[in-house]
């Protein structure tokens, strides 16, 4: 059997949801939080290159590399606050980042 | 064609698995683990597309920055994990309820979308996009990320350089009782300052507590 659009875009969605899902159920932690948000954007980066393959056109790809882009700066400053929130308060429990504000 | 779909059931069925148990798994140093696999086989369903470029970007960006940067934060960071998934095995039930609603609704719009529109058109897969054949992936890409899309490439980059600027801003710190070069003491130096002519008696040296420069 051959391997068309539907089947890799199915792959993205499942992957996107699981990514809802680690959000939804790791409520407390902001790192499994960040990585199900990696996650996503990996889904969303199947779905990008599979379209762009499937209807020949490379703009696709492009913008995969530019959400590459955003996901690594993301993380790294979302690391980078998550280690000055950790040095401040001792713990990275969601419920207290309301402290960070003013 | 029949090789190429059991690559594909496979690196998608590791895809989803571990992508699963990276927000299933109690220690966040195995959540960063499944995460890099799961990354290795979305380039492996990349390479299968034709996307090479992008499957090694993926995996240069992603596991040799983005996920070792997770684990050296979740292995410095000494934080109590057991307690942070409190309310795991409450949201369990409805989180799985929901989203297996959510995936079933994506996965049959996407089905649906795959045979209409343009993609009912689609010739099969393309990488290269509409150039000629003996034109490489990266090449295709180059062409057109360096003409029609060199202003974004450009803000690209200083999305990464705000992102670097921001990540050493937010994290350094000058801890107290650390003596740090001072670069403008050093230059400012003068051999007035620095030197002092003496005339010391033969036999008895320099007394201690005169040290050049006090």
């Amino acid at each position: 059997m051959t391997i068309g659009l539907e089947h890799y875009l199915a792959v993205a969605a499942i992957l996107f949801t699981i990514g809802v899902f680690g959000i939804f159920v790791n409520r407390k932690n902001i790192i499994v939080i960040l990585m199900s948000i990696e996650l996503m954007l990996l889904a969303v980066n199947i779905n990008l290159v599979a379209f762009s393959v499937y209807l020949g056109n490379v703009t696709g790809q492009i913008f995969a590399m530019f959400v590459l882009t955003v996901a690594a700066a993301e993380a790294a400053v979302g690391l980078a606050i998550l280690v000055t929130f950790f040095r401040n308060r001792g713990d990275i429990a969601v419920d207290d980042a309301s402290m960070m504000k003013g | 064609m029949a090789l190429q779909a059991i690559a594909f059931y496979l690196m998608a069925l590791i895809t989803l698995a571990s992508g699963f148990c990276v927000v299933s798994a109690r220690n966040p140093v195995h959540s960063v683990l499944w995460l890099i696999l799961s990354f290795f086989s979305a380039a492996g369903l990349f390479v299968l597309l034709g996307a090479e470029f992008l499957a090694m970007l993926l995996v240069v960006v992603y596991v040799g920055a983005v996920a070792v940067l997770f684990l050296f934060v979740v292995m410095m960071l000494d934080v109590d994990f057991a307690s942070l998934r409190q309310g795991f095995a409450r949201y369990m039930p409805l989180g799985l309820v929901v989203a297996a609603i959510l995936a079933a609704e994506m996965v049959l719009v996407s089905s649906t979308v795959a045979g209409r529109g343009a993609a009912k058109a689609s010739l099969g897969p393309m990488a290269t996009g509409g150039a000629p054949a003996n034109v490489t992936n990266a090449e295709a890409i180059g062409r057109v990320l360096y003409t029609d899309y060199v202003y974004f490439f450009q803000a690209a980059g200083m999305v990464l350089l705000v992102a670097m600027i921001g990540a050493i801003v937010l994290t350094l710190r000058h801890k107290p009782g650390v003596r740090r070069q001072v670069v403008m003491d050093q230059v400012l130096r003068s051999p007035a300052s620095g030197m002092r002519m003496s005339n010391p008696r033969s036999g008895e040296g320099i007394g201690s507590g005169e040290g050049i420069g006090e």
